[in-house]
């Protein structure tokens, strides 16, 4: 009985339970508005189904947040993802319009490449701004994203620039094994920066610095270094989300592409459990923090809610998950209190009451 | 003086915080007319009597009077408004407006709403005239020195009938000549009438202008004194809480046999400062010697600490590491030089609190090996564990958050996170302070078998007990200078360091 509850309790208290519970209730609820929703299809060697939509289209989303995690858990934030998908997806797509054969697999490999390139300039463009001159992270990354809608718009030249290739097409719906491209891709970049970070020390250096940069410095991080670094890294991921989006379209739009995709990937991460302060983050926390925020998405045009009140309903799910995952609402009104948090908050409380 | 009544007194405040009795029942009285020192080493209570003064904070218990009458301030504006003005330690104005503006913020002179800015700048510049400061009222507060800055801080304070000032460390950023400048203004002001609580960690600051002293300790009161009937000795003795006379020898000679000393050094600073920092110090420290540095908190120990560290930039001198001058831009430098540095302020600038102790012990060795090149779990777990047993590290799982552990425990991890690194110097900012005494006892031992296997330690500690203990050598610092260095040998004990302390350099000279 007793190490029952202890173990429900454990449960109710990690930081993914709420999240969870919502996306399950969240699918729940279109299974019953939509009986076979849940049901996945083997086509022409393709899987098809409503769900296997959802993590298609949320790919270009956890590409961003998993790269935006990194930044958040330095204590930073990269405001210019958005910007990123859409000058590396114009750039890649105005590479391929210029080639005689479209269809030509080296052409798009070099136009990716290319786009690539740029966005890693611009991440450090970014890294340079927070880490070496030293401005905010909102405030650098701000220009960016501002500037950065002009910098797509010059490369499109004003219009939305259509392609037809079948190579870059498939980034965006093509199918590898049975699966989505996008999903195959995703997952690959995904496993990819879990080695990266959880492999090497970056991580665990990601942690030192956003968890207390102070102690950092003092313990010889050198914390310029990892910060620029994580801004390189989020460019990267947001250029490849971009080359999802504009493939999905076939089109470059320098105005539409991974507009406002920063604000979802900020809000995926923060669902994930990864704190806005920095420190301890969850890259599996991220990713299902987008996978929820698209199958809500997607939940409200299945359930032909207006599109007027369809961001209301978002920011409803939004903050309640965020409501119950936040401890001093659950103190207060769930009655259960998580052990850590109340240590330590009560530790800091008397050191800054009295300074003697 | 001493027939009138006082302006104000306080009578019996007692204050806790969770876990802390800030103030135990505590008096101060102050008259008008007098320069009024508060004295008490950091912790002893003094910003959180200024702040139950100025109705920062309420009280469990006691009274406040002024004029006569009781009195409950329920914030800072209404002890303005009553007549109890402070000037707080970080000048806290807007060094991007105007003088006159910072003045008046908050409180214009106005008509019908629209504020008067000719009657605005003529006040300001009549205040300033009442403090021989004879500035331009529409220039930006930033662009003058900050003893300006505390002068135009004052001005706003006393603009409104104030009978009260009270200035928390004025004196702190200032250099001498601003110094004597703040006190020509100090003494002005008393003679007009104002009764002015001066609290400061500078010892001769008091004796050059204050009249009488109040020395707290340990959130109690120690006594009320006349500033001339108390030598300066005496007041580090009550600051401190020992007497000379019954200071008991400490268990266990004093550690004189000097290890070798001879030879190249592996630290040699000469004449390394910073400027409103610590005044320049020349220090050598060899290989397996064990260096104390004592004087009072906020006498710039720590200072001291962080140039050797790299932690702060020296502005002045150069440091030698083995003979090699060395710039220290950043703790980088430092510690590939094999120097590690435990700092004080365990919280704010050791421990990373939500990662766990593995993580937190690991932390300076990743850190130097780059992440690049990650230590190998196994190797982790070797040394996380070799060291958790030798600190005896509690509790012993080394993948809770370190936040969870107890501040004794916290010491220990950061210990073994300079331990792991193999450092040749290693800096221990009070290592011991805030923790029980069975911890204490454990890094005392410690940081004597380190030095006996040749590490050389730089061990700062309020407390001259564990100083002495440990050190070969010592050196002592007063009023952010290094006024002198003892070979810890019989002929130094507690008393002569209190002396040094408490007199300065000039005291050395004279047999004791």
């Amino acid at each position: 009985m007793n190490s029952d509850r202890s173990g429900a309790r454990a449960l109710t208290g990690h930081r993914l339970f709420w999240p969870v519970v919502v996306l399950v209730v969240l699918l729940a609820a279109n299974t019953i508005y939509r009986p076979g929703f849940l049901s996945v299809q083997l086509r022409d060697g393709h899987l098809y189904g409503s769900v296997v939509d959802i993590v298609r289209l949320s790919a270009p989303l956890i590409l961003v947040a998993l790269g935006m995690t990194l930044v958040i858990a330095t204590g930073g934030i990269d405001l210019s993802v958005g910007s990123i998908c859409a000058i590396s997806g114009a750039i890649a797509c105005l590479y391929i319009s210029r080639q005689p054969d479209q269809n030509s697999l080296g052409g798009v490999l070099t136009a990716l490449a290319l786009a690539l390139g740029v966005a890693l300039v611009l991440g450090a463009w970014n890294g340079v701004l927070v880490a070496v001159i030293g401005i905010q992270p909102i405030i650098a990354t701000l220009i960016l994203m501002v500037a950065g809608r002009g910098l797509a718009q010059l490369v499109t030249e004003g219009q939305i620039l259509t392609i037809n290739s079948e190579p870059y097409k498939a980034i965006g719906v093509g199918h590898l094994l049975t699966l989505p491209l996008a999903i195959v891709i995703a997952l690959a970049v995904a496993l990819l920066i879990a080695a990266v970070t959880r492999r090497t020390a970056l991580g665990l250096i990601v942690e030192s610095v956003g968890g207390n940069a102070r102690a950092s410095r003092l313990a010889g991080i050198r914390s310029a270094r990892i910060t620029f670094l994580v801004y390189v890294i989020s460019a990267a991921c947001a250029a490849v989300a971009g080359f999802m989006m504009t493939a999905n379209v076939s089109s470059a739009d320098g105005n539409a592409a991974g507009l406002w995709v920063e604000l979802d990937a900020i809000l995926a991460v923060v669902i994930g459990g990864t704190s806005l302060a920095g420190g301890r983050f969850s890259l599996g926390g991220t990713i299902l923090g987008a996978l929820l925020i698209q199958t809500l998405t997607t939940t409200v045009y299945a359930m032909n809610i207006s599109p007027q009140t369809s961001l209301l309903f978002k920011a409803v799910v939004v903050i309640a998950v965020c409501l119950v995952q936040a401890p001093g609402f659950r103190a207060r009104f769930v009655r259960r209190r998580a052990p850590a948090v109340a240590a330590v908050t009560a530790g800091e409380q008397p050191k800054e009451q009295v300074p003697a | 003086m001493t027939g009138s009544q006082p302006v104000l007194t306080m009578t019996g405040i007692s204050r806790s915080f969770p876990g802390v009795r800030a103030l135990d029942t505590v008096d101060l009285r102050l008259f008008a007319g007098e320069v009024h020192a508060l004295m008490g080493e950091n912790g002893a209570g003094k910003s959180t009597l200024i702040k139950v003064l100025t109705g920062v904070y309420g009280v469990d218990s006691g009274t406040v009077t002024l004029d006569g009458a009781q009195v409950s301030f329920t914030g800072p504006m209404q002890a303005t408004s009553a007549g109890v003005s402070t000037v707080y330690q970080e000048v806290n104005l807007c060094t991007n407006l105007s003088v006159a503006e910072n003045i008046f913020i908050g409180r214009e002179p106005r008509r019908l709403g629209a504020v008067r800015w000719g009657e605005m700048r003529r006040r300001a510049r009549a205040l300033l005239a009442r403090l021989d400061l004879d500035i331009d009222v529409n220039a930006q507060l930033g662009s003058f020195s900050l003893a300006v800055q505390q002068l135009v801080a004052i001005a706003r304070a006393i603009d409104i009938e104030a009978r009260v000032l009270v200035l928390d460390e004025p004196t702190s950023s200032l250099d001498a000549g601003e110094v004597a400048q703040l006190f020509r203004v100090m003494r002005q002001l008393r003679d007009e009438g104002i009764a002015i609580l001066f609290v400061t960690h500078f010892l001769d600051q008091v004796y050059a202008v204050a009249d009488r002293i109040t020395v707290l300790r340990n959130g109690r009161l120690v006594g009320e004194y006349a500033t001339r009937e108390l030598p300066q000795l005496s007041l580090v003795e009550k600051m401190i809480g020992k007497e000379l006379r019954v200071l008991e020898r400490l268990d266990g000679q004093p550690r004189a046999e000097v290890a070798a000393t001879a030879g190249v050094p592996l630290l040699d600073a000469r004449e390394l400062g910073r400027r409103s920092a610590v005044a320049p110090f020349s220090l050598t420290i060899h290989e397996g010697e064990v260096v104390g540095l004592a004087g009072l908190l906020g006498s710039g120990r720590t200072e001291v600490a962080r140039l050797l560290f790299g932690a702060d930039r020296a502005d002045h001198g150069e440091l030698r590491v083995r003979g090699t001058p060395t710039a220290l831009r950043s703790p980088v430098t430092a510690i590939d030089r094999g120097v590690g540095f435990c700092s004080e302020n365990r919280r704010a600038e050791g421990i990373v609190p939500e990662l766990s102790v593995r993580e937190n012990m690991i932390l300076a060795l990743q850190a130097a090996r780059g992440w690049l090149r990650p230590i190998p779990r196994r190797r982790q777990d070797e040394l996380v564990e070799r060291y958790v047993q030798a600190l005896s590290i509690r509790p012993a799982d080394p993948d809770v958050p370190v936040a969870n552990l107890s501040g004794g425990n916290q010491q220990k991890v950061l210990l073994a996170r300079w331990l792991i690194t193999e450092p040749r110097l290693l800096i221990l900012d009070e290592p011991t302070r805030g923790i029980d005494i069975g911890a204490k006892t454990e890094i005392q031992r410690l940081v004597a078998q380190l030095s006996d296997g040749g590490m050389a330690v730089l061990f700062i500690s309020a407390e001259l007990e564990e100083v002495l203990r440990l050190s070969h050598k010592i050196a002592v610092l007063r009023d952010r200078e290094m006024v002198a260095q003892l070979t810890n040998d019989s002929s130094v004990d507690a008393d002569r360091i209190m002396r040094v302390i408490a007199a300065g350099a000039t005291f050395e000279g004279v047999p004791s």
